[in-house]
């Protein structure tokens, strides 16, 4: 039983990582309609500036809250503006081209993002400062540590705030009426490039923080570490209904209880024939049956065919 | 008479296109040649892959460029291809089977797992077909890459080595060929091999291209509701072009394996079903030639660039700065953007996609935000 606690913490934590950068496929899609394949990148671009800031401050004396502090502020700028020019120089020109164009941009960014990573931090896995607090707590015989119910926390509280800045105040309601219907909103007065350009900085920022809580979850980041983010991110946000806020957040836990669960159990239930190695499957296999079975998602509305 | 006229004659005319075709047939006979004593063996091995993407190119161009159909995954049919051959020809289960069983039972398989592919996802479009594409690519080569235990089928991520090369008749292609005298290089001879099955692909495409299938393909890509009621059977339609595009991949793969002598899952991420993608999309879509000229384009500017990235940099810095392999991945995606930014239909785009990127621009939503 400790065990299946386990793995809903695990699940849980994992889950509201991949909600925050859900968020940042779904913002984008809800508004123009176009995968962001570089978010992923721009998650790996916060973590590494994160762990660059916080390994210079690691020794200056600070109190630990504040470097974290730092770290997330400058993450934050970091990719704000990696998020800013992205959609600016690859996306924007490409607004009225084929659907294809701006896909492959958008690969082409990506590849851009991680070889320029590359370039700045080398290839080895960079590690961790070990300054986080490590003590851990009993829940029903199962053990949660302080990082993990910080993640949680944050990632809870962005996810609010980002639905109170969309449902309640005029720069949300801009987004809504963009996503709705773009020239309509312009003809009443919404500065269309202006909302689009927020949007990626808003996403770019959820981004950064979801970087640094990875790196610190998995003690490790590494130029690659974006790509596979990005790609279950993006399930999460498929499987809640792409282009829905609340869906994103809804299917990135789920995604992460499934995932840790079924890595959990899968050798179990098959007999020892297929390992936990198989964790990265769930994703995929979840994503296929969405699609198959529910392509509008699980709180999406029905959308149309997109050609 | 006007430019356009006189490529009308060019093209009708039979003395001309006889002798063009003359042409182009000499200069890919002695290609080999040139480049092996000009450049040196990497860069032949290097146009043989050329030959092997331009045949990737082809296969996906019929489900993206023909139908429409966006496939993230393509590179699992490769995988299958290539690991086909791989357990039928080499020491790991102990087969030695001939090429000739091996390249049809490939395309075989591979069409099967198009197909199977194609089945579920008949009624997705775009974006989101892309994604499931994408999501087999992924699981086939996860388990590409976990299928060693319990039983050991796959090797792991450490693949399997020691792959038979090809035979044809009483020939290997791993050992210079001598014939009549005449002596062939290896890497000569899988040229050959891969241009002719290159060359029948080209054939095969554009003979599918302005067939009553080809027709149905494009019909389907424009609008499927009307294509359905004009009488296509829209769903064997689609899956025919997944099978057919899959069995392509299916044949480059089994010639991949037999060529490389060694396989493994790390040889089929999404990096490379990306890469065909954007062979098929920068080059243009559907356009037969632009895909061809995407597949060589793609092949060769990373090599120009890892080839040239070190020694540029020992030249103006004195030393080199920055990681050759790294700068060469940057300068490729860069090129990828700048390209689609300034031509968003492809290098090569056909006519049809010309006139219709034309039309997309005035009826476009977002048209305004401009």
């Amino acid at each position: 039983m400790d065990i299946f606690i386990q793995q809903i913490i695990n699940g849980l934590v994992l889950g509201s990582i991949y909600a925050l950068v859900a968020l940042g496929y779904t913002m984008v899609y809800g508004i123009m309609g176009l995968i962001n394949f570089a978010h992923g990148e721009v998650v790996m671009i916060g973590a590494m500036v994160a762990l660059t800031v916080i390994k210079l401050l690691a020794n200056s004396g600070l109190p630990v809250f504040v470097i974290i502090l730092l770290a997330l502020a400058a993450a934050a700028v970091v990719c704000m503006a990696v998020g800013f020019s992205i959609e600016r120089i690859a996306y924007r020109p490409l607004r009225n081209a084929p659907k294809l164009a701006p896909l492959i941009t958008a690969i082409g960014v990506s590849i851009v993002l991680q070889n320029l990573a590359m370039l700045i931090w080398g290839r080895n896995y960079h590690a961790f400062p070990p300054i986080l607090p490590t003590s851990a707590h009993d829940v029903f015989g199962a053990t949660i540590t302080t990082l993990q119910v910080a993640i949680v926390l944050i990632a809870a509280l962005m996810m609010a705030g980002l639905i109170v800045l969309i449902h309640r105040t005029r720069l949300g309601r801009a987004m809504r009426a963009t996503s709705e219907n773009p020239s309509i909103a312009q003809l009443m007065g919404v500065n269309i490039n202006q909302i689009i350009s927020i949007t990626f900085i808003i996403g770019s920022a959820l981004a950064a923080v979801a970087g640094l809580m990875v790196s610190a979850n998995y003690s490790i980041a590494h130029y690659y570490m974006g790509f596979m983010l990005g790609l279950k991110a993006f399930t999460a946000a498929v499987l809640g209904g792409i282009g829905n806020i609340a869906g994103a957040v809804l299917g990135g836990i789920l995604l992460g209880l499934i995932e840790s669960l079924g890595a959990g159990y899968i050798g179990d239930l098959t007999g020892g024939f297929l390992g936990s190695h198989y964790q990265d499957i769930f994703a995929f296999f979840v994503l296929i049956c969405v699609l198959i079975f529910r392509p509008s998602g699980l709180v999406g509305e029905k959308v149309s065919e997109r050609a | 008479m006007t430019p356009s006229s006189t490529l009308e004659t060019l093209r009708t005319d039979k003395r001309i296109v006889i002798a063009a075709t003359v042409i182009i047939g000499i200069a890919l006979a002695v290609l080999p040649f040139i480049i092996g004593s000009g450049l040196g063996n990497s860069w032949l091995r290097i146009l043989n892959f050329a030959l092997l993407y331009i045949m990737l190119a082809l296969g996906l161009n019929i489900v993206v460029g023909f139908a429409g159909l966006l496939d993230l995954g393509y590179i699992a049919f490769y995988a299958v291809g290539a690991y086909l051959y791989a357990l039928l020809a080499s020491p790991h289960f102990g087969l030695h089977l001939p090429v000739w069983v091996i390249i049809p039972a490939g395309a075989a398989l591979a069409g099967i797992f198009g197909a199977l592919l194609g089945a579920p996802t008949l009624r997705l479009r775009g974006d989101y077909l892309a994604i499931v594409t994408l999501g087999f690519g992924e699981i086939v080569r996860i388990f590409l890459n976990n299928l060693n235990a319990p039983v050991n089928i796959t090797n792991g991520p450490q693949g399997i080595s020691g792959i038979d090369p090809i035979h044809l008749g009483g020939f290997t292609l791993a050992k210079p060929i001598s014939l009549l005298g005449f002596t062939l290089p290896s890497l000569h001879a899988y040229y050959y091999l891969f241009l002719a099955l290159a060359l029948f692909i080209v054939f095969v495409t554009i003979r599918l291209e302005n067939s009553r299938i080809g027709r149905a393909w494009v019909a389907i890509r424009e609008d499927e509701i009307a294509a359905k009621s004009c009488g296509i059977n829209t769903r064997n339609i689609k899956l025919l072009a997944f099978t057919m595009g899959a069995s392509f991949g299916g044949v480059a793969g089994g010639l991949f394996a037999g060529f490389q002598g060694f396989v493994s899952p790390e040889s089929f991420n999404l990096m490379e079903s990306v890469m065909v993608l954007c062979m098929v999309v920068l080059g243009g879509m559907g356009n037969i030639p632009g895909v061809i000229l995407g597949g060589i384009l793609l092949t060769i500017l990373p090599e120009i660039f890892r080839h040239g990235s070190g020694p540029v940099q020992l030249a103006i810095f004195g030393k080199i700065l920055l990681d050759p392999e790294a700068l060469r991945m940057l300068l490729f995606g860069l090129a990828l953007i700048v390209v689609m930014l300034y031509r968003p239909a492809g290098l090569w785009p056909s006519t049809t996609r010309r006139r219709e990127f034309r039309g997309d621009s005035t009826n476009d939503e977002l048209k305004a935000g401009e």
